[in-house]
C-alpha cells in the first residue's frame, strides 16, 4: 500500500506509468493543506536554522514586545516576546517539534494495538471477539485524564508520560473500527477465494483484509494526529505535558493566559500554529485516501 | 502424487456418505444438506443440478470444510477424499489441502476477488503455500494466466480486478482452481457469468485441464445444456437430498424421478415453439420444516399415498442410475 503510494508520487509505477500518473493528478492536490504540512514538517525538521533567535534564552529587558507591525515592536522580534523575553517566534518554531513526536507518537502506540486486536477480534469472532469487546469497553470507561494525573504523580510529568497514557487509552477506538469492519469483510468472498486457495487465517487477517482497511485507517490516523495535537496542547495547559522551559504550544498557550488582556499575542500565535497544523493533518488525510482508492481510477 | 489408500474403494477421488449439513439459525435448524451420498471417479466430470437454494453450493463447501460458521455444522456423515477422512484432519491440513489437491471456482468471479489487490498478488497464493517448481511466483503466475487464455498476461498480471471483465475475472478464478492440478476441482457455476461464446471456451479449455491432468470436476451449474457438453455423469438434487443420479445419456433419455422429468421439460428446445414454456407448479419446500415423506411430493403430479409419510429409498434401476422414488417399487 504504502509502496504503491511512494511509486506512485514518485511516478515510477511499472507498467500502468501513463494511467497512473494521468488518474493522479485528476484528484485535486490539497494545496492549502499540503502547504499547511510543509510548513509545520519545515519547522520540525530545520528549527535550529529557521529560528532567529535562542528560544530559551530571555532578555528580561525586552519583556513582553508586541510584534512588529505595533507600536513598540521590532523586526528584532517579529512576533514579539513573552513575559521572559523571549522570542515568540522561535519558541512556536521549536515547539512543533513536541507537537509532532507526541502526536504522532500517540497515535503510532495505540493505532498498532488497536488494528491488531480489532482485526483479531472482528475476524475470529465468537467468545473471544465478546471478551475483547467488553475488555475495550472497560477500558473506555477509565477517564484517560485521571490515569494521567496518576502516572504523572509517579512519573513526574512529560513528553513521555503523555505518549505512554494515550498509547495505552487510544487502543479501544482504533480496535472498534477495525473490528466493526472487519467483521463485515469477512462475509465478503474475497475471504472465502482466499481461503480455497489455502492461505492462512494470519495471512488472510493480515494480507486480504487489512489493506482493505488501511483507506480507513489513514482518515482516522490523520484526524487523530490533529486531535492529539489539539489534546496534548490541552494537557500543557493544565501542566500534565511538557514541563517549563521546554517549548510547546499548549505550554505557550498556558503561560500566557495570564496576560491575556494585554498581550494578546502570546496565545494568538500558538493558537494559530496548532489550527495550521491540525488542518494540514486532516486534508492531507482526505486526499491520501481518495489517492489510494483503486476505483477512483475509473472515474 | 502418491495416494495413501487408508479405506475407500480404489479408482475413486471423493466418497461422500450420507451428509447431513445442518444451519442452526434463530428460527430453528435449517437442514440445508440432509444425507446425501455419492461419489466421484478419478477424471470424471460430475454435473450436480437443481434449483437454487437445494444445497448444491453448501455440499460443496461441506467438502471444503468451509461452511459458514458459527451458524452451519456438519451434523454427520463421511467424506473420503483419496481414502482419507477430511472430517478427522486437522485446521491445518485441510488448508494444505485447499488450493493444492483439492481446490475449488466459486461462483461470482467479480464479487470473488479483493478488489484493491492486484490480480498477479491473489493469484499468487496459490502457489505461496503449494511450491512445487523452482520458477518465481510471477513466472508461475504468468504462466497459468497464459494456459487459460488471458491476452498479455505479463501486463494484465498487475492489474487489479475491476479492471478485467466478467469472462477475465472468472477465468482468473478457473486459473487458481487448477493451478496445481488438483485431484478435485469443485467448479460453482463457472460459467454463469458469461457469454454464450467465451462459455464453449471455458467448458473445453476445462475439459482439456481434466484431460491432461487427471483432475475429476464436480461442475454445480442451473444450465442443462451445459450438462450435455462436458459431463459424463449427473446428479440431481432436490431440496437438500439427492433423487436422481445417472450418467449422462440416460439422464436425458431417460429420466425417472418426476423432478428430473420436469426438469428436462423445462429446457426450452430451438425450434420448437410451444405456447409456453413448461414450468413446475409450487415452489420449493423449506427446509426449515420439510416434508416428512418425499420432499418434491407437495409438486409432484404422480404422488402416491405412501409419498406422503416416507422417504423413498435410493433403488439401482439400470447400471450407475439411481433414482429416489416409490414409482419404481415400494419394496
Amino acid at each position: 500500500m504504502f509502496i504503491r503510494l511512494w511509486s506512485l508520487l514518485r511516478g515510477k509505477t511499472k507498467n500502468k506509468k501513463q494511467t497512473d500518473q494521468a488518474w493522479a493528478g485528476r484528484i485535486k492536490m490539497p494545496y492549502f493543506g499540503l502547504a499547511c504540512l510543509a510548513l509545520f514538517f519545515l519547522m520540525v525538521l530545520f528549527a535550529e536554522f529557521l529560528a532567529p533567535l535562542d528560544p530559551l534564552q530571555g532578555d528580561l529587558l525586552k519583556a513582553s514586545l508586541p510584534p512588529f507591525w505595533m507600536d513598540g515592536g521590532s523586526w528584532h522580534n517579529i512576533l514579539g516576546t513573552d513575559m521572559l523575553g523571549r522570542d515568540v517566534l522561535s519558541r512556536l518554531i521549536y515547539g512543533a517539534r513536541s507537537s509532532l513526536i507526541i502526536s504522532v507518537g500517540c497515535v503510532a502506540f495505540y493505532a498498532t494495538i488497536g488494528v491488531i486486536i480489532g482485526l483479531i477480534s472482528g475476524y475470529v469472532g465468537g467468545r473471544i471477539d465478546m471478551i475483547i469487546m467488553r475488555i475495550a469497553d472497560l477500558w473506555l470507561s477509565v477517564p484517560g485524564i485521571i490515569l494521567l494525573f496518576v502516572l504523572a504523580s509517579i512519573n513526574g510529568p512529560s513528553a513521555r508520560t503523555l505518549i505512554l497514557t494515550f498509547g495505552i487509552m487510544g487502543w479501544p477506538y482504533t480496535a472498534r473500527i477495525v473490528r466493526g469492519e472487519t467483521l463485515s469483510l469477512k462475509q465478503r468472498d474475497f475471504v472465502k477465494l482466499a481461503k480455497v486457495a489455502g492461505c492462512s487465517n494470519l495471512r488472510i487477517m493480515f494480507s486480504h483484509i487489512l489493506p482493505n482497511i488501511v483507506n480507513t485507517l489513514i482518515i482516522l490516523v490523520t484526524i487523530d494526529i490533529g486531535g492529539i495535537i489539539v489534546y496534548t496542547a490541552t494537557m500543557s495547559f493544565l501542566g500534565l505535558g511538557t514541563q517549563p522551559p521546554s517549548c510547546d504550544w499548549g505550554l505557550m498557550l498556558a503561560e500566557g493566559k495570564q496576560y491575556i488582556t494585554y498581550a494578546w499575542w502570546l496565545v494568538t500565535f500558538p493558537g494559530i500554529a496548532i489550527v495550521i497544523a491540525v488542518l494540514g493533518f486532516n486534508l492531507t488525510g482526505d486526499w491520501i485516501r481518495e489517492l489510494l482508492d483503486p476505483k477512483q481510477k475509473l472515474q | 502424487m502418491m495416494m495413501e489408500q487408508t479405506n475407500g474403494q480404489p479408482g475413486k477421488v471423493l466418497e461422500v456418505n450420507d451428509l447431513r449439513t445442518f444451519f442452526y439459525t434463530k428460527k430453528g435448524v435449517v437442514k440445508a444438506v440432509d444425507g446425501v451420498s455419492f461419489d466421484v471417479d478419478r477424471g470424471e466430470i460430475v454435473g450436480l443440478v437443481g434449483e437454487s437454494g437445494c444445497g448444491k453450493s453448501i455440499t460443496s463447501l461441506s467438502i471444503m470444510r468451509l461452511v459458514p460458521q458459527p451458524a452451519g455444522r456438519i451434523v454427520s456423515g463421511r467424506i473420503l477424499f483419496n481414502g482419507e477422512d477430511l472430517q478427522l484432519k486437522s485446521e491445518e491440513d485441510m488448508r494444505r489441502l485447499r488450493g493444492d489437491r483439492l481446490s475449488m471456482i466459486l461462483q461470482d468471479p467479480m464479487v470473488s476477488m479483493n478488489q484493491i489487490l492486484t490480480v498477479g498478488y491473489q493469484l499468487g497464493e496459490v502457489f505461496r503455500y503449494h511450491d512445487k517448481t523452482g520458477n518465481t511466483l510471477r513466472e508461475k503466475c504468468i504462466r497459468i494466466l497464459e494456459k487459460v487464455k488471458v491476452p498479455s498476461p505479463e501486463r494484465r498480471i498487475d492489474d487489479y480486478p475491476f479492471q478485467f471483465s466478467g469472462g477475465m475475472c472468472q477465468r482468473v478464478l478457473i486459473s487458481m482452481g487448477i493451478a496445481n492440478n488438483p485431484d478435485l476441482l469443485i467448479a460453482d457455476e463457472p460459467t454463469t457469468a458469461l457469454d454464450v461464446t467465451i462459455r464453449a471456451q471455458i467448458l473445453h479449455l476445462m475439459r482439456e485441464i481434466c484431460k491432461e491432468s487427471g483432475t475429476s470436476i464436480i461442475l454445480i451449474t442451473h444450465d442443462l445444456a451445459t450438462v450435455a457438453q462436458i459431463c459424463t455423469r449427473v446428479i440431481v438434487m432436490y431440496a437438500g437430498r439427492i433423487v436422481e443420479q445417472a450418467p449422462v445419456k440416460a439422464f436425458y433419455k431417460t429420466p425417472c424421478h418426476p423432478y428430473t422429468v420436469c426438469l428436462i421439460k423445462s429446457v426450452p428446445v430451438l425450434g420448437r415453439r410451444t405456447e409456453r414454456l413448461f414450468s413446475i407448479g409450487g415452489t420449493p419446500p423449506n427446509l426449515l420444516h420439510p416434508p416428512q415423506g418425499c420432499r418434491f411430493e407437495p409438486r409432484c403430479s404422480q404422488a402416491l399415498e405412501i409419498c406422503r409419510s416416507q422417504y423413498p429409498p435410493e433403488k439401482e434401476i439400470a447400471a450407475g442410475h439411481r433414482v429416489s422414488c416409490w414409482l419404481y417399487g415400494q419394496d
